[in-house]
Parts: structure tokens; C-alpha cells; sequence
């Protein structure tokens, strides 16, 4: 049938096209330009796309303003992909930093993400912002492992600290926590606990459905009725899940959420049985601020929704990048200089003043918010708005305590601190 | 054809990929040398499945649980106890190996009472304890913030941190992989394995224990498993619970239908596609999952045999139109060619 000339010929094209491919997929040369390239790791795909397409708008959004260049410098956002896996987030780092010469990395959302991203940035001496990732570890006791990390965003206890100061303040003598099973939960739950039991408050009792529960019928029967309210902190699907079917119940006390339980990545798609529900975070979309104004209202137009903490905070970043850049003259320090200029900043951003505490860590306001049916900024429909009714300013993620005796304790966790007031 | 029977033509090919993949990918850039590391190690537990699958007709829905007994102990001992950076790092390789087949000696022995769809139930079921147990075993595990490592082993005067050398080194431990378990496969005691997925009865009545050679293929995917782990971990630098979740053990599963299951080479292609697809598409357009979810239906809808099959389709194919044309003579050739997956 074949004769050996065809075979041949197939062997030689067989060849060639291996050879082809391998120079299309040689490394490109390392330009020597003016330009700076930003690597923003982000889950376009998967659960946390909405996240990732919160975050990658924000910083879109800041180039489009500044039209891609800052201090005259252009800037090339490039945009990769974790899909939400750590292993994933590593390997398309290290693409980033290897083959498209990226001066930094941006992003990350989970804590496994940055506890992922932040070897790399050590190993590649490459600038490493995080702009969601909140483990509180890698700005407290590991910190020194990744000089080239620095955080923008904020740490998991950070805003819960004020938040348990106020809810002591409210007067609540007792509360039940209820909090997805991960590490960001241990951590809300751990910085809650602390100040509010400092303030003289019982932590009662301590829930903990596994992450993704999507019916909480098993655990809102055991909640103990002699509570004075209850403390959420739910991620994605759950936070929708947990106030309608915990309302669904005949529960009328008071919700206290942990951050992302009411933030605007999940409050336009919550119902009424929200309003009155008290949360904390480092930003509000309803905050009265002309900054903040312009933002929501130019979020708003481009992208069709609300934006979130991820979009704000993505976007701050990318205004933190241009001023460093504006002091340097538009030309790049390297990465050491860069990480010593950023953690010199005080700017004063969407979500109000920021400057960075010893450790790196972003030092800033915490809201707390009140879900109210109302108009804001002008839109003419009632809609639910994180109402700030009281600010915390300039809070750092040791809080009152200190660093040298904050960082004495260990990491917040499932079993510190411990329960003191659960039978 | 040309005095070679079809079984050399096959490893001929098979060698000759491999030593163009062993050419051509370290003049690539770090990406693709990074990525087809990843999709070599990854390979090992997809072969050690295939064994399964393939040869054995258990279609175990718990692998990933012994790739993370190897990574977890790889990533335990050199954060904790500095052991495997070094030439030690053979001596890790050994454990994992033994520690992934002292698993599925032990979960054999629960898993092995039950066949067909509970087998895979009960597989689902001990593959989510080891997910648990990293989960929640946070003093040891990390529990869902994993463990990082540091750097990559360093032995022999070479630094395994450089990508093209850590690619030679999975690359020849996967060499070796396969080298064995192809010659397991083919060895009397595969070749029984095979007659127990084909009707384990009769096996029974010729007088084979077959639980026990069951057993024995499911410890040497154990084994397997667990050096898959040691390279993986190696690859990212970190273990998570993400590693031993549910879709890492249907990954390695689907990898193996892919490619055909019964070829071993068959999954490592199927890795190797769904590799690049995820990995590499990824960066380029941000559709890549219907170019994934595609290859998958496209493949299941028109080769039940996987990808490997498509050679064996085309000679079917040819002699179909080559006895069409002669008219006349009789069709017998095509009933000559193997059921699917009989490799």
C-alpha cells in the first residue's frame, strides 16, 4: 500500500512542524522599553470568576482614566488566569515573571493563593501586591520570608477588630458565631472574638458549616436562643443562603456579618430580609465621599454594577502603582526601591487615607455598614446600600494592642482563642 | 509490515515522541518546559489509573489521594526536617512510594469487597477521608492554606531549581514509570489482570485468586500515586487541599478516557492535552473551556476508545475502502484488528 517515499516525506514534515512549534514557543526577547508590565493574577474561570472579573474592571478601569500610562511611563496590564487554584497561580506567576518580563504581580484572591504567590515574588525577586488576598500571616509572622510583598488590601482580623469593639459598644452581652470552616473564617471569627470578649462580651458558642453549605437547616435550630445576636461571616453562595433562611426561621435578633457577608459583590442579589443587618470592612460603595461618588458612579456606567471591595481595591492599586511611579519620574526603581516607596505612601484613595503600617500592611478605615433600602447618589430606584453609620479611622491590623504584643499570640485559628464561654 | 509486527512499530513511536518531547521542549521557553513538567508528573498518577481503568477494569474515583500522601509527606519532611533537598531526596521518593502503597494496602482492603460502580463509590469515599483529614489535620497539613516548600531539591552538584534540569528528572522518572508498568502490563500477571476485567469469573473458575491480583494492581497504583506526589509538589512548590479534592482524582480519570484507556501512553496524551488546554490556551484566550469541554464530548460521541484509537480507526477505514474497491473480494481483514482497549 504505502511505499517508503510518502513515509519519508511524512517523517520530514513530522519533524518540521516539531521544529516549528519550538520556536513558536521560544522565550521572546526581554525588551529594553519604557514600559512598565504588570501581571495581574486573577480567576477568570471557575467559582470566583465574578471575583476576578470585579478585580480585573477596578484596575482596568484606573488605566482607562490615566490612559495606560503613568508619569508617562505605558503601562501593559497583563491579565492571567488562577482559576481560583494555587498550584495554578504559581505556575502562571512564574510565566509572568520569566517570559513577559513583568516588573510585578498583582492579585490573588484565596489565602492558599497568597501563601502560594509570595514564595515566588522571594525566589524571583519580583514586586508582589496583594490586592485581595487578606492571610493574616503574611503580613504578621511571616512577613520576613517575602521582602518583596506588600499588601494593599487588608488582613482578614483587621476590619473585625473595631467591629468587636462595636458590637460591645452596642451593649450585646452574649453572641453566637457561625462562620464558614476555612482559614479567612478562623481569622474574622479569631479578631471578632478578641476585642469583643477584651470589651467584656461571651462568645457562646462557635458554628462552623463546611464551606459551600448551601442548606444551613441542620446548624440554625442549635443556635442558642439566650444570645443577644448572631455573627456571620460567609463567603460566595452562603451569604445569600444564610440570612433568608435564618430569617425564614422566626430569628428576629440582630445579624452582625463578617466583611464579605454583605459586600457589594453579593448585596444586589440579596432580598429585603437583609436591611438592618450590620457589617464591617475596609470599604462601602455608599460612602459619602466625593471620591467615593465619582467612582460607584463611573463603576457604574462602564460596568453595569455596583462595584465591590475587589473592584476598589484593585483600583486603589493601580493609583498606588502611578504614584510610586510619579516620584520615580516614570522610570522603574527595581523592586526593592519600589517596595520601599509604596510602603512610604499616604494617599488618600476612593475608600479614604491609607498608609502602610512596619509589617506592610495597609493601615485604613473600617466602616461599619448598615444594609437600608435608600437612593444614593442621585439613582432614581431605592436599592440596598451598605449605609457607613460609623467609621474607624486609620486602623491597623494589630489594633490597639501593639505589634511586638500582638504578634505574641499565635495566628487566629478554629481553636484560638479559645472558647471560653461555650459549654 | 516490513518485517516488524505492529507491537514494535507502536514502541518504536512511542520511544520516538518521547525522545522528541526529551529534544524539543528544553529549546522552548520556561512556560512550556514548566508546564510539560507538570503534565509529566501529573502523568504517573494518570498511568497508575490507567493500570486500574485500563487493565484491571476498577475505575477508582480516589487516586489523588495517594498523590497527596506523597506530596504531604515530601512537603511535611523538607519544611520540617530539611529531608529531601538533598541526594535524600531518593530516600523521600522510596517513602512516598511505600507510604502511597501502605495507603492502598490499607484502602484495598475496604475497597476490594465491592466491584463495578460501588468500587467507585467507595473509592469517591476514601479519597474524601484523606481530603478531610488534610483539611482538618491543621497542625500537620496546613489545613486549607497547604504547605509552601522552599526550594527544589539540589543533589549531585545539580541545582533542581533550573527548569530544564528538574524537567530531565521528572522526565526520566516518568520514563521509568512507564517503563515498568508497561512491562508489569505485559508480564503474566498483567496479562491476568486483563483476562479479570474481561470476565473475572472464568479467571476464578482457571483457578487465579483474583482478589489478590486486584489488590496487587491497586498497591502498585498506590505505590505509583505517591511518587506522582513527590514530583508534583516539586512542580508548584506548594501543597494544598486543592490537590487531594474530588476533581483532581476525576481529572486523572478523565485524563485516562481521553486518551484511551488500556494504552498507558493513551493518558499520558490525554494529560498532555488537557495540560496545555488549561494551562497554556489559558493564557491566550479566555475561552479555553469550550475548547476543553469540546475535546471531551467530541471524543466521547465519536472514539469510545480514546485518542490512541485513531490509528486503528484509519486502518480500519483504509481497508474498508481498500476491499470496497477490489469489488469482489472478501472483507475479512478488519475483523482482525483488537477490541478497543486491549492495547
Amino acid at each position: 500500500m504505502t511505499t517508503n517515499l510518502p513515509k519519508t516525506l511524512r517523517r520530514t514534515a513530522l519533524l518540521l512542524t516539531a521544529a516549528g512549534i519550538a520556536l513558536a514557543l521560544r522565550s521572546a526577547p526581554a525588551l529594553a522599553q519604557q514600559e512598565l508590565k504588570i501581571g495581574i493574577i486573577a480567576p477568570v474561570t471557575g467559582i470566583f470568576a465574578q471575583v476576578g472579573a470585579d478585580m480585573t474592571n477596578g484596575f482596568k478601569m484606573y488605566l482607562d482614566q490615566t490612559k495606560s500610562a503613568f508619569a508617562g511611563t505605558k503601562v501593559v496590564p497583563i491579565i492571567e488566569d488562577s482559576q481560583g487554584k494555587p498550584d495554578l497561580a504559581v505556575t502562571k506567576a512564574r510565566k509572568l515573571i520569566l517570559e513577559d518580563h513583568v516588573q510585578m504581580i498583582v492579585g490573588g484572591v484565596l489565602a492558599t493563593e497568597g501563601y502560594a504567590l509570595a514564595p515566588v515574588s522571594t525566589e524571583l525577586k519580583t514586586v508582589y501586591i496583594s490586592s485581595v488576598t487578606a492571610a493574616d500571616d503574611l503580613t504578621q509572622r511571616q512577613i520576613g520570608k517575602y521582602p518583596y510583598f506588600i499588601r494593599e488590601s487588608w488582613s482578614s482580623s483587621q476590619p473585625m477588630h473595631p467591629f468587636g469593639q462595636w458590637a460591645c459598644d452596642q451593649g450585646y452581652k452574649k453572641i453566637v458565631t457561625i462562620a464558614a470552616d476555612y482559614a479567612f473564617g478562623y481569622e474574622s471569627v479569631g479578631g471578632f472574638q478578641k476585642t469583643f470578649e477584651g470589651c467584656g462580651g461571651k462568645i457562646v458558642q462557635k458554628i462552623w458549616p463546611p464551606i459551600g453549605t448551601k442548606d444551613f437547616g441542620p446548624y440554625i435550630p442549635t443556635i442558642k436562643s439566650d444570645a443577644d445576636a448572631v455573627f456571620s461571616l460567609m463567603v460566595g453562595p452562603m451569604a445569600l443562603q444564610f440570612p433568608k433562611q435564618l430569617r425564614d426561621s422566626g430569628y428576629t435578633k440582630p445579624i452582625l456579618g463578617g466583611s464579605v457577608s454583605y459586600d457589594e459583590a453579593a448585596l444586589p442579589f440579596m432580598g429585603d430580609e437583609v436591611i438592618g443587618d450590620v457589617s464591617a470592612e475596609q470599604y462601602s460603595a455608599a460612602l459619602q465621599t466625593p471620591a467615593n461618588e465619582a467612582f460607584v458612579k463611573a463603576y457604574r456606567s462602564k460596568y453595569g454594577k455596583v462595584p465591590s471591595y475587589f473592584s476598589e481595591s484593585n483600583y486603589t492599586t493601580a493609583m498606588m502603582i502611578d504614584d510610586v511611579m510619579k516620584e520615580t519620574g516614570g522610570k522603574w526603581p527595581g523592586a526593592e526601591a519600589f517596595i520601599a516607596k509604596m510602603a512610604a505612601l499616604h494617599v488618600d484613595s476612593v475608600r479614604g487615607p491609607l498608609s502602610f503600617d512596619e509589617n506592610r500592611n495597609v493601615v485604613q478605615n473600617i466602616y461599619i455598614k448598615k444594609v437600608e433600602k435608600t437612593k444614593m447618589f442621585g439613582y432614581d430606584k431605592p436599592e440596598l446600600w451598605d449605609v457607613v453609620v460609623k467609621t474607624y479611622p486609620a486602623v491597623s491590623q494589630f489594633w490597639t494592642y501593639g505589634k511586638d504584643a500582638f504578634l505574641k499570640q499565635p495566628v487566629y485559628s478554629r481553636d484560638f482563642p479559645p472558647c471560653k464561654f461555650c459549654e | 509490515m516490513i518485517g516488524m509486527t505492529r507491537d514494535h512499530s507502536k514502541i518504536l513511536a512511542v520511544v520516538a515522541v518521547l525522545a522528541a518531547v526529551a529534544l524539543v521542549v528544553p529549546h522552548t521557553n520556561s512556560f512550556v518546559i514548566l508546564l510539560t513538567t507538570r503534565a509529566l508528573a501529573f502523568s504517573i498518577l494518570v498511568m497508575s489509573v490507567d493500570l486500574l481503568l485500563g487493565y484491571t477494569g476498577l475505575a477508582s474515583m480516589g487516586q489523588a489521594a495517594y498523590l497527596g500522601v506523597g506530596a504531604y509527606l515530601t512537603a511535611i519532611l523538607a519544611t520540617r526536617y530539611h529531608i529531601g533537598l538533598g541526594a535524600d531526596f531518593w530516600l523521600v521518593v522510596a517513602l512516598a512510594m511505600l507510604g502511597g502503597a501502605a495507603l492502598a494496602a490499607f484502602f484495598g482492603l475496604l475497597a476490594m469487597r465491592a466491584s463495578g460502580v460501588y468500587f467507585l463509590m467507595i473509592t469517591l469515599a476514601l479519597g474524601q477521608c484523606v481530603w478531610g483529614l488534610a483539611y482538618r489535620w491543621n497542625s500537620l497539613t496546613g489545613g486549607d492554606n497547604g504547605i509552601n516548600l522552599s526550594q527544589r531539591p539540589r543533589f549531585f552538584g545539580i541545582d533542581f531549581s533550573h527548569e530544564v534540569k528538574f524537567f530531565y528528572l521528572v522526565f526520566a522518572l516518568f520514563a521509568i514509570s512507564l517503563l515498568v508498568m508497561d512491562m508489569l502490563v505485559r508480564s503474566p500477571f498483567g496479562r491476568s489482570l486483563v483476562g479479570i476485567r474481561e470476565r473475572e469469573m472464568r479467571m476464578k473458575i482457571l483457578g487465579y485468586n483474583t482478589w489478590l491480583h486486584k489488590y496487587l494492581a491497586f498497591v502498585i497504583a498506590g505505590a505509583f500515586g505517591g511518587l506522582s506526589g513527590v514530583l508534583w509538589v516539586h512542580t508548584a512548590g506548594i501543597v494544598s487541599t486543592d490537590d487531594v479534592v474530588l476533581t483532581t482524582s476525576v481529572d486523572a480519570l478523565l485524563m485516562v478516557v481521553l486518551g484511551g484507556a488500556g494504552t498507558l501512553v493513551g493518558g499520558v496524551l490525554g494529560a498532555g492535552i488537557v495540560f496545555f488546554v488549561r494551562e497554556y490556551l489559558s493564557t491566550l484566550v479566555h475561552w479555553w473551556q469550550y475548547v476543553l469541554g469540546g475535546i471531551y464530548i467530541l471524543v466521547i460521541l465519536y472514539l469510545p476508545g480514546g485518542l490512541m484509537s485513531i490509528p486503528q480507526r484509519f486502518r480500519q477505514w483504509r481497508m474498508v475502502r481498500a476491499t470496497n474497491a477490489a469489488g469482489d473480494m472478501p472483507a475479512a481483514p478488519t475483523l482482525s484488528s483488537p477490541a478497543p482497549g486491549t492495547g
